[in-house]
């Protein structure tokens, strides 16, 4: 059976590119070094929730239609529209979005990415403050110190560790699996000897700690070699396998950031606790961040999302500015769709903005809170979308969708999801990376090439080829009518 | 406290990796659903509420309301603290102010929970349609 290997993996920002793929009979049947999304994807991705023709609404019910019948409904709701909006963008290729900006400025639409609900703010706040980063390929070799804020790679990155930072294998630093297990091997045999002692002497329940609330109570962060912080609300299980954990209260990120900035500049801190910390930790920790040779610090939506947003990133990025006058220090977002620092890029390049782009006036203009999909939702400003590659109706809030939902909605989309059921056009496309070819740009902003490892359900076209044609339909309509006036 | 009363607490949503293999095997998939529909709590919290796990409960915020399978949180203790993972269950509740930045405030949103018994668990299909009218 042929092996297909370096194959890059379209799920998730830290697009891993060595998965090897077993074919067989024009089908996946084996997924090597994948994670279990990867193998989620890769292996399911073909199963009884696909679209393999397109849907037309007639009558309150998805039909069947022909591509040609698809094409000129949806181009004629984009010309129709005032102000449409076009969604999505980072689970396709950037040769996608390229064509997606030219249709956005052809109708004179808003084009946003996801990134206005993940990284939106992150995007602000390096305008505005800048980003110390470099790749994870350094990271991987040289970083001894990794702190991973509001994020948790082994739910979302679940390689990100393995592939990047504590547990990989780097020229300069080495890799901490071996040190992880040599410890769940000792709280193992602990429990198991307590156990023992617990039914010899029928005494109660101990209440020994676990190796992760050993931590608790024993703040130094004295070990060798690659250290790993998590900082988050819940001990999750990047949390637990950490060398040392800061649960901080809900919504007081901005506190425990700028505490940290203060003890990095040797300033004097006159309470016990910040954000349910004791300032004792934090001093430990800032210490060790101090004393690190290469620190990285990775954060995620827990600081985007919660209260502050964009003006919590300002406060890391001024500490990873901070650092940079102590020790060397490089932070960077932790992206989560495999294509949106792509979808980011490609907009930046042809518009001069990376998201929440507005061609109404026949030029972008970027103001997000006004031009970004969720606010032009909130106002009921638009009056048709076309999402691509995305799931809005499943991840906006519930007052957003409902405006979405009333005008007439385009989706293009491998699978029937919750956007597409309350859709009134629906194209099936080709898996990029599966069944189309393309390019994506890892959280690290290097770009990766997205493999065709089997051929597509026949008649279902790529993102980009679906794009090109309501393009060229579009034009013609506009054209038609502006001959007919 | 008593059973059956209501709790104060502040709503989380995130990631999870059941969510994330869920996504990749189709939206529409059973998979899916289970993996979105549920509310991670605190042993702490259920037993104030009187429940155990895999009970119904509803979470309200200024928002809205939706039904969730309650589960027991293993990445306790966060007693006041209830996380509900991506996904159309939690967009019924989340707060969709985006302080003029184009961010909804997904994470941190003070809420209510109590227990629903005798409230369904609605599918896909039917929280669509509750919600927007169509299917």
């Amino acid at each position: 059976m042929p092996v297909v290997k370096a194959v890059t993996c379209p799920v998730c920002g830290s697009v891993c590119d060595d998965i090897e793929l077993t074919i067989e009979n024009g089908n996946i049947v084996k997924v090597k070094n994948g994670c279990a999304m990867c193998e989620s994807k890769f292996l399911g991705y073909n199963g009884e929730h696909r679209v393999l023709k397109p849907l037309i609404r007639k009558n309150g019910e998805l039909v069947k239609a022909s591509a040609r019948e698809a094409i000129k409904k949806a181009a004629e709701i984009l010309v129709e529209a005032n102000y449409p909006i076009l969604y999505g963008w980072s689970s396709t290729s950037c040769e996608a979005t390229r064509v997606g900006i030219e249709l956005a400025e052809e109708v004179g639409g808003v084009i946003d990415n996801t990134s206005v609900v993940c990284h939106g703010p992150s995007l602000l706040s390096i305008q505005e403050v800048g980003v110390p980063s470099c790749t994870l390929g350094q990271i991987r070799h040289r970083a001894d110190l990794v702190i991973y804020w509001g994020s948790d790679p082994w739910s979302a990155h679940p390689r990100h560790i393995e592939r990047y930072t504590n547990f990989s294998e780097g020229r300069f630093e080495k890799s901490e699996w071996m040190g992880y297990i040599d410890k769940i091997k000792a709280f193992i045999a602990r429990k198991k000897i307590e156990s023992v002692i617990r039914r010899l002497f029928l005494k109660k329940k101990s209440t020994a700690p676990s190796p992760h609330l050993e931590k608790d109570v024993c703040p130094a962060i004295s070990k060798e070699g690659r250290k790993l912080i998590v900082v988050d609300v819940r001990k999750t299980r990047s949390a637990e396998i950490a060398d040392y954990f800061i649960q901080v209260e809900p919504n007081k990120d901005y506190e425990l950031l700028q505490a940290f900035r203060a003890l990095i500049r040797d300033q004097e801190i006159d309470v016990d606790k910040i954000a349910g910390v004791s300032v004792e930790n934090l001093e430990e920790v800032a210490d060790a961040m101090i004393r690190c040779h290469f620190g990285a610090l990775f954060f995620g939506l827990g600081l985007t999302m919660s209260q502050g947003k964009l003006r919590n990133i300002d406060a890391a990025l001024s500490l990873v500015r901070d650092l940079n006058m102590r020790t060397k220090f490089v932070i960077m977002p932790m992206r989560g769709h495999f294509n949106v620092t792509g979808a980011n890029t490609v907009s930046t390049w042809q518009t001069g903005y990376p998201y929440a782009v507005d061609f109404s006036l026949g030029y972008p203009r970027y103001n997000p809170g006004e031009t970004s999909v969720v606010d032009v939702l909130l106002r009921r400003e638009s009056d048709a979308a076309l999402i691509v590659a995305s799931d809005p109706v499943a991840n906006f809030p519930k007052k957003a969708v409902e405006h979405l939902v009333k005008n007439p909605l385009i989706v293009i989309d491998p699978h029937m999801n919750a956007t597409s059921q309350l859709a009134d056009v629906v194209f099936p496309s080709a898996f990029v990376g599966i069944e189309a070819e393309g390019t994506a740009y890892r959280m690290d902003h290097v770009p990766l090439p997205l493999k065709k490892v089997v051929d597509p359900p026949r008649g279902v076209l790529p993102d980009e080829e679906i794009l090109r044609r309501i393009l060229s339909e579009t034009r013609k309509i506009k054209k038609r009518k502006q001959e007919a006036s | 406290m008593s059973g059956h009363s209501k709790l104060r607490v502040t709503l989380l949503t995130g990631r999870t990796i059941e969510q994330g293999v869920g996504k990749e095997r189709g939206k529409a998939s059973k998979e899916y659903m289970e993996s979105v529909s549920v509310c991670y709590m605190d042993a702490e919290d259920l037993r104030k509420l009187g429940i155990k796990e895999k009970a119904n409960v509803l979470v309200s915020t200024n928002y809205g309301s939706v039904v969730l399978k309650a589960l027991k949180s293993l990445r306790a203790p966060h007693i006041g603290v209830i996380y509900v993972p991506y996904g159309p269950w939690a967009n019924a509740v989340v707060n969709p102010e985006t302080h003029s930045i184009g961010m909804p405030s997904l994470k941190g949103i003070p809420a209510q929970v109590e227990p629903a018994i005798d409230k369904p668990l609605l599918n896909m299909q039917e929280l669509l349609k509750k919600q927007f009218g169509k299917k």
